[in-house]
């Protein structure tokens, strides 16, 4: 039974950072209708920035600052160079412009700050708690605690600021938004700044996890059951979609796995999402879509 | 976007273009000429992947230029095809090279089909999600199953016997016309099919979904027929790319960054479009050589190889954006457009 | 070219969307080979109505009986087969492919080449693929299209644009031709175009046609028979004369206290 447990919260855990990746995309897509497929290679460049600053003996502190600047001026040119053009074509288009961004980010990182696994020392010791004999990982705990205050501090940005509610009058309905005066390219310029944010913390903590290293780019592919699974725009549905993923694939390896062979952990949450997507395509959480003739 | 053309309506130009000129002096220069000119490294390192990857892009396009299915799964089913033909070459060799490399394209139309079937559903991003699942799965599969690699330590697959009617297959000249004639087939085929009836619903659908169901095309019957006959192009494309141009090949041959590269070609070279298939295989054999010269060229032979890499995705990703921005319809649309200007521009004399 | 028996005679039918009733208990017909329009207020249930007859909605109660045939559902690719095409009010055209590509898709559940016979151009194709293209042809030469044959869809004006989806509607040979809304956003002069073109096509191709239409002009001008429907109900239904002097349907356009 303590085992059992031991999987379902290791997975849990685990989910949590998934969530994390998952709140940058729909953060994104909200604002922007926009799946962003270089959120993985935002996520890497904001990690391998903060670790080359470390390593230089640039202070913590001072390091996470300087990637937020540098996250947000990258915010900027995305907006003014790849976004704006390509406003008002269809959603594929502009999901292949993602992919296109995705190889310039990843080139730039890798071509700047070099292409070995850099370990990231985050100050937090990954030992074993003991909880009611059921074995937990301390950096895992944390890394949630982590997810957690950024949730919060997401929500209360967008319920109680002035920038938060035109946000969300923008994911409402952008034309309406446009007609009362909102800037759309403000908004989206501050929502991509956001998602590069929210990609820092979640590239720290991936990156402290497993090494800051070129296939963190990769762990966008998994942030795409989970969106399935929470819908694509929904905070919630993200947050629970990701502790589903995260709990079904680490339950799955070590249950099912050993049946067929092991290993299964690359595609199952993908099977698991096209399961969802039969019974409920829109997601847990998500809006549906109607089409008119 | 091909029309077919009607001989006692068509004007002059058109009847012109009936006899493709152009087209029949490649034709020559491909079969009698680069044969006995083209040295090894041209034949194999160049030629032939620009051939087969200008056949992969042919079968993602059939499925997401034509059809509007986008699918980031391509490499997954080229595995498919290579796999299987090596199981029948291996296997059933009595049943010859052109048949293996059909079943092989067949089994991978089949799979292509399986994967396809979640479209009557679903659509747009939740589709591409399918695709996604099917490259991952695939690749796993042929890495976890030792069956499909006989058993090799190793995890690869290389071609028993690359032979037609007792003759040699496997030279580089070889490989060449073996690649050649079933690129210049199926692209026969391609052309016939998208100018066609069943094109032309696959544009349909692709144009807008819900107006060709209610026209009356079967849309869901279609779109799974997209995937098989994709899939079945692909598979070919794995098997050439595994035995007549690698020489061996694991399932890593056919990792996503190959599912990419192949989208890639199809949006830089032309959605929707037979030619451009060719343009974009032809871009991205050719820009890595390009930039490897014009880096030495400039750097004096200082530039590390990993660095090129990396300048070349900058690149890639800077062409990708930009040819969305400006011309979605690829290089192929470009070159058509610098054409019909160059056309006119004798008149402005 | 009209028989006694009418084509189209809807008997009693009902729609509700949620309680609120699109269509209530609606009763008309329409002979065969005349031009009858369909008038009436914002809202008054006529695209509801249109969308009952080509099966895209299923009406609650009531039947429909078309060509003597009775039916208490529709299937819209059955009602395509029968006879039956039609026309949207938003342009459900194909935009990146030619005036001629869109012709032909009209064409595609009439198909009975296999797609293997096309990929590999086995004469049954390529037979039935010329047998396609001189309709196509006949239809860019009624509706004069041919001077944009190959041109996108996409690219001509929204008077050519309708012209196109007419043409789409007719190349297989409806016996009934449903328009929805065939003149919406167009200038007089389009307009007198596409009344021409629709009866020409009534002449010519004997096709019965059932349209929504706003402006009394076009509508007094083409139809032969008019229908008129207020908050789902009939509340006029004759020649164009008789509807027009008509009180209920007066009050109906003007207002009056219901």
């Amino acid at each position: 039974m303590a085992f059992f447990l031991e999987t379902l919260i290791g997975g849990l855990l685990a989910g949590t950072l998934y969530s994390l990746v998952a709140i940058g995309f729909v953060l994104i897509y909200k604002a922007s209708g926009v799946f962003n497929f270089a959120q993985g290679s935002m996520l890497l460049f904001a990690a391998l920035t903060f670790v080359s600053l470390h390593d230089q003996g640039v202070p913590f502190a001072l390091a996470l600052l300087l990637t937020v600047g540098v996250m947000v001026i990258g915010a900027l040119l995305i907006e003014r160079l790849v976004l704006r053009p390509l406003v008002n074509r269809s959603q594929i288009t502009l999901f292949m412009a993602t992919l296109g961004l995705s190889f310039i980010i990843e080139g730039l990182a890798q071509g700047l700050m070099g292409s070995q696994v850099r370990a990231l020392d985050l100050g937090i010791d990954d030992v074993p708690l003991f909880v009611h004999g059921v074995m937990l990982s301390q950096f895992d705990l944390i890394a949630a605690g982590a997810a957690v205050v950024l949730v919060v501090v997401l929500a209360l940005l967008f319920n109680k600021t002035r920038i938060g509610v035109s946000l969300r009058a923008v994911a409402d309905d952008t034309t309406a938004a446009l007609s009362i005066g909102i800037n759309l390219n403000r908004i989206w310029q501050i929502v991509w700044a956001v998602a590069g944010c929210v990609g820092l913390v979640a590239g720290l903590l991936w990156g402290a996890r497993q090494g800051v290293q070129f296939s963190l780019s990769l762990v966008v592919l998994k942030a795409l059951p989970v969106l399935i699974i929470g819908g694509f725009t929904s905070i919630g549905g993200a947050i629970v979609g990701g502790l589903i993923v995260g709990a079904s694939e680490n339950l799955a390896e070590v249950y099912i796995g050993p049946l067929i062979g092991g290993g299964i952990t690359p595609w199952f949450a993908y099977v698991l999402a096209l399961a969802f997507l039969y019974i409920r395509p829109a997601g847990l959480f998500g809006e549906r879509a109607i089409e008119r003739v | 976007m091909s029309v077919p053309v009607m001989s006692e309506t068509a004007p002059w130009v058109l009847i012109e273009r009936r006899l493709p000129w152009p087209l029949l002096g490649l034709l020559v220069l491909a079969f009698g000429v680069v044969p006995l000119v083209g040295n090894d490294y041209w034949l194999s390192a160049i030629l032939i992947p620009f051939l087969v990857l200008s056949l992969a892009g042919l079968g993602l396009n059939l499925l997401t230029g034509y059809t509007g299915q986008t699918s980031v799964g391509a490499a997954g089913f080229m595995a498919v095809g290579a796999f299987a033909t090596y199981g029948f070459l291996l296997r059933l060799p009595e049943v010859g090279l052109p048949l293996a490399l059909l079943g092989g394209g067949i089994i991978s139309g089949l799979v292509g089909l399986l994967f396809g079937l979640p479209s009557s559903r679903i659509k747009g991003f939740y589709l591409m999600v399918t695709t996604l699942a099917a490259q991952f799965f695939l690749e796993w599969l042929f890495v976890k199953f030792p069956w499909f690699y006989n058993y090799g330590s190793s995890g690869t697959i290389s071609a028993p016997n690359l032979s037609l009617l007792g003759y040699d297959l496997n030279t580089p000249v070889g490989r060449y016309l073996l690649t050649l004639v079933t690129v210049l087939l199926l692209t026969w085929v391609a052309r016939n099919l998208v100018n066609s009836q069943t094109g032309r619903n696959w544009m349909a659908i692709r144009d807008m979904d819900t107006a060709a169901a209610v026209i009356g095309i079967p849309v869901a019957r279609y779109k799974r027929l997209a995937f098989a006959v994709s899939s079945f192009y692909l598979g070919i494309a794995g098997a050439l790319w595994a035995f007549a141009y690698l020489g061996t090949a694991s399932a890593g041959s056919f990792d996503i960054n190959r599912s990419f590269q192949i989208l890639f070609i199809i949006i830089i070279g032309g959605m929707g479009s037979i030619a451009g298939n060719f343009v974009g295989a032809a871009f991205i054999c050719l820009l890595p050589i390009l930039l490897s010269h014009l880096g030495q060229a400039l750097l004096g032979g200082a530039v590390d190889a990993g660095q090129l890499q990396n300048l070349q995705k900058i690149i890639f990703g800077v062409l990708i954006i930009l040819f969305l921005i400006k011309e979605p319809e690829g290089l192929i649309r470009l070159l058509s457009n610098t054409r019909e200007r160059l056309r006119h521009w004798p008149l402005r004399f | 070219m009209s028989t006694l028996e009418p084509i189209l005679q809807v008997r009693d039918v009902s729609l509700s969307f949620k309680g609120v009733k699109a269509i209530n208990e609606l009763s008309f017909d329409v002979r065969r080979g005349e031009i009858c329009a369909l008038i009436g207020p914002n809202g008054a249930g006529k695209s509801s109505l249109l969308n009952l007859l080509n099966g895209v909605y299923r009406f609650d109660s009531g039947e429909i009986v078309f060509e003597q045939q009775r039916f208490r559902r529709i299937d819209p690719l059955d009602a395509a087969r029968r006879g039956i095409g039609r026309t949207f009010q938003n342009n459900a055209l194909f935009k990146k492919m030619s005036v001629i590509d869109n012709l032909l898709t009209g064409l595609s559940r009439h198909m009975r080449s296999h797609f293997l016979e096309q990929a590999l151009g086995l004469p049954r194709a390529r037979r039935e693929a010329e047998a396609f293209r001189l309709k196509a042809q006949h239809i860019l030469q009624l509706l004069e299209l041919q001077a944009v044959r190959d041109v996108p869809v996409g690219t001509l004006s929204y008077g050519r644009q309708k012209r196109v989806e007419l043409g789409r509607a007719l190349i297989a040979g409806p016996t009934l031709l449903l328009l929805d809304e065939p003149m919406a956003g167009m200038n007089a002069e389009e307009k007198q175009e596409m009344a021409r073109f629709i009866a020409d096509v009534n002449r010519d191709l004997g096709t019965t046609v059932v349209l929504i239409e706003h402006d009394m002009g076009v509508v007094m001008g083409l139809s032969d028979h008019v229908v008129v429907l207020d908050y789902g109900r009939k509340v006029g239904d004759g020649t164009p004369a008789e509807v027009q002097g008509n009180p209920e349907v007066i009050a109906a356009y003007l207002g009056a206290v219901h």
